[in-house]
Order: structure tokens, then sequence, then C-alpha cells
């Protein structure tokens, strides 16, 4: 018990302190998950807006898959990141192994899948609403799921929050292919498992107080961002 | 004639939605009676292509071109003059011409001062008029609505049918379904009546109204008479 309430108040010196070492760790974690998340984003919702209202053969196997994906396990995502850049991999030459690309590569093939399904179940139930209407004016089902994912901006944002928490918040994924180097490729989750094995207390909690903090953060603003939508658009 | 149904019919997993529909449409203005379930909006449907028959065919003699109004108007989560902008867009219209007649369809409905307003936000008879403009926009030859006025107040159902009027002025065919007799003497040159997925009469609207021709006519006049 006693440990713990020192543990604590060092990890709030920490964090006051504005620590260079944890900034760092703190600025990473965001910049990979962040980039990570946008590139899910541009290439999940489309595609779930598509196995909305798309009519093409293989339209179930996929959707089936994208639900199944969402449940992949960070570590074999990584395994198979790391089989694909490793020097003897195909995409070996690049060199990115153990890099900050290497991690946004790993997180963005975890979480496309979350965003790909999320973005479907948004678009699927607005294409209920307007699909007469929309094919009445005569848009072609290409256009009608970009329409439909512009009118779901606010509630997609839920998609993509997923996907940011779910990537954020992963460590097997980042530790095999990032390696967790200090200073290069060590992210909050990877530290927080690092410090806790040997026994750094207060940084891990301090971190993950952080981690914490920053996806109620996000959570809050996008919350607020849709019930102020809901009462300016409907 | 601008529309010839035969043997027109539409079942889905086994249950007869629309059956032999076979039919001259040549009135400007053609009301589709009938009690729920009669078919009257499948039949609609039909005709504007939303649905595909599973027997029989339609033959358009001239090509015309179509817009439908529904019960309920799905407005996207924009202003008034972007939701009947957008279809104004699909047809490649574009720039200050786009907003220009979109802003002129507004106008003949009645809400050029709604125009920013977000569309969603509006009563139902404003987001009904706005549809319609919506619709006008496009100038079709056809104009297909779907119990246009059946959730709205009865101010905004006079308003609304006003509207339908001056379409059917600027010179489009209109065919609407609606349960409103008063609204189908209104409006209606002619009536076509359904029951059970079938078309049971088809008559000039006066006569309709006067004396039907089938006994089923009289017995709905009866009932839905208030």
């Amino acid at each position: 018990m006693h440990e713990l309430a020192t543990s604590l108040t060092l990890a709030g010196d920490l964090i006051a302190a504005a620590d260079g070492r944890l900034a760092a760790i703190v600025w990473l974690s965001l910049k990979v998950s962040l980039t990570a998340t946008l590139i899910a984003c541009l290439i999940g919702m489309p595609l779930g807006a598509l196995l909305a209202v798309g009519r093409f053969t293989g339209r179930r196997v996929l959707i089936v898959l994208t639900n199944g994906l969402m449940g992949l396990p960070p570590v074999v995502v990584g395994l198979l990141v790391y089989l694909l850049l490793s020097r003897a991999g195909p995409l070996g030459q690049c060199g990115l192994l153990f890099s900050p690309t290497a991690m946004v590569i790993a997180q963005t093939i975890l979480i496309v899948p979350i965003v790909a399904a999320l973005a479907r179940q948004v678009v699927a139930d607005a294409w209920t609403e307007y699909r007469e209407q929309l094919r009445s004016l005569g848009a072609s089902r290409t256009r009608a799921a970009m329409t439909l994912l512009w009118d779901g901006r606010f509630s997609l944002t839920t998609a993509g929050l997923a996907g940011f928490g779910r990537a954020v918040a992963e460590v097997g994924a980042v530790m095999i292919v990032g390696g967790n180097i200090d200073g290069v490729t060590r992210v909050m989750t990877t530290t927080i498992a690092l410090e806790t094995s040997k026994g750094d207390l207060p940084l891990a909690l301090a971190l993950g107080a952080i981690l914490i903090a920053v996806v109620l953060a996000l959570n809050t603003a996008a919350f607020l961002l849709r019930q102020w939508a809901e009462r300016r658009w409907g | 004639m601008w529309l010839e149904l035969s043997d027109l019919g539409l079942t889905e997993n086994g249950v007869c939605i629309v059956a032999d529909v076979t039919l001259k449409v040549g009135a400007g203005r053609t009301a589709i009676l009938g009690p729920n379930g009669a078919g009257k909006s499948t039949l609609l449907r039909l005709m504007h292509g939303l649905l595909k028959p599973s027997s029989g065919s339609l033959q358009w003699p001239q090509d015309l071109s179509q817009g439908m109004v529904f019960q309920r108007p799905a407005m996207l989560r924009t202003t008034a003059l972007a939701n009947v902008e957008y279809g104004l867009k699909l047809r490649g219209v574009t720039g200050a011409e786009r907003q220009q007649r979109a802003m002129d369809a507004l106008r003949r409905v009645g809400l050029p001062e709604l125009a920013g307003r977000p569309a969603r936000r509006l009563s139902g008879g404003e987001q009904q008029r706005v549809a319609l403009a919506r619709a006008w926009a496009l100038e079709p030859q056809l104009l297909f609505l779907d119990e246009p006025t059946a959730s709205l107040d009865p101010a905004s159902g006079r308003e609304v049918e006003r509207i339908i009027h001056e379409i059917a002025e600027a010179g489009a065919r209109i065919v609407m379904t609606t349960h409103n007799l008063g609204q189908a003497r209104r409006i209606a040159e002619e009536v076509i009546l359904m029951d059970g997925g079938r078309v049971l009469e088809q008559t000039p609207a006066d006569e309709f109204f006067r004396q039907p021709r089938t006994e089923a006519a009289r017995c709905f006049l009866r009932e839905e008479m208030p």
C-alpha cells in the first residue's frame, strides 16, 4: 500500500514536471496511433460504405471477414508485419523494421477492420432511410456511398475513435515490429510493460494515467461534437 | 398515353404484392386509390423503376424525365438549399447555375427564407416542401408522389397540394397515391382503384366520384367517405 502511494506521488511529479523522456514517449505514441487511425479511416470508411450499399460478388464474404477481423490479435498482426518487413521478407529491402513506420503499418492493419465494420453499420442504417430517395435522384451506388459517408460524418467519429482506442492501447504489434527501442520506437504501452517488469512503477503509472486521460479526452470531445451536431443538423 | 403496363406483377418471398396490372396511363394527373396494403405504393415504385417487376412489362412510348416525392422526406444533414442542389449536382449542373435553380425551386415552394437552415431541423411540412423543391428543380416531365401529405397536418397538407397543382400547371404529369379522397378529388383527372394488389377500376375522376363503375369502388367510397 505504501509502495503504491509513493509510486503515485512520483508519477504525479513526473507528469507535473512534464518530464522530457515522458513527453517524447507520449508524443511518439500519439503520432503513431493517430497516423494509423487517419490511414485506417481513409481505407476503412469508403470500404465500409461500399460494403453497406454496394452490390458485388464477395460482398457478404467481405462483411463477415471485416466483422471477424475486428478481434484480430495484435501479436498476430505484429508477427505478420514482422515477417513482411524482416530482411528476408518481401518488403525487407525497405528497411522499415523497428521503425515508427513499421508500427504505423501494423496498427493500420489492426484497426482497418474495426473502422470498416463500424462505418458499414452507420452507412447501412442511413441507407435504409435514404435508399429510395437517392436512387430516385439518380445517384450511382458509389455516389450514394460517398453521400452517406458525408451525411454520417458525426456518427462516424465513433468508428474513428474505436480504431484509435484500439491502436493506442495495444502492446503486442508495436512491441514486435517496433522493438521497443529507447528513444526510437518506445511508446506508452510498451514502456508500461517494460518498466513494470523492471519495477519502475512511477513511470509506468504516469504513462498509464496519461493513456487513460488521452482516450477519455478524445471520447469526450467526440461526444460533445456529436451532441452539437445532433442539435445543429438533426 | 404515355405509359402502358402489361400483366405487371411483383411477387416477393412467395407473396404476391401486385398482380396482373394492365393499364394505359395517359392523364395529366392520376390518383391511385385503395385501402392500406392494396399495393398502391408498390405500383408507384414499379412505375418509377425503384422496383423490378417479377412479371409483365412497362412500355414508355416517349422517354420522360422522372422524379419522386416520398411520404417521409429523406433530408441530408445539410442546409435546405444544399438538399435541393444535391439532385442538380447528380445531373451535372454546376456552380452559380445550380445555386440559382435550387433557390428558384425553394422560392416556388415558398421557402426562400429557410434556404440556409439545416434541413432536418425543419418541420415535417417544411421538409416535404423542400423535397418537392428538390424534385421540381430537376424539372421532371413526370412526378410520382407517394402519400405526400399523409404525415402532415391539414395546413401543411393544403400547402403541399397547392405546390402539386403548380408543378402540374408547369407541365409535369402527376401520378400520386393517396388515401385522402378529398385530395384525389381536388387533384386528379383520373382515378385508379386498387385492392389486393390488383387494379379494380380506372375511371375519369369526376365519373369515379359520381358513379363508380364497380361494386368494389362503391363499397370503397362508402367506407372511406366521412
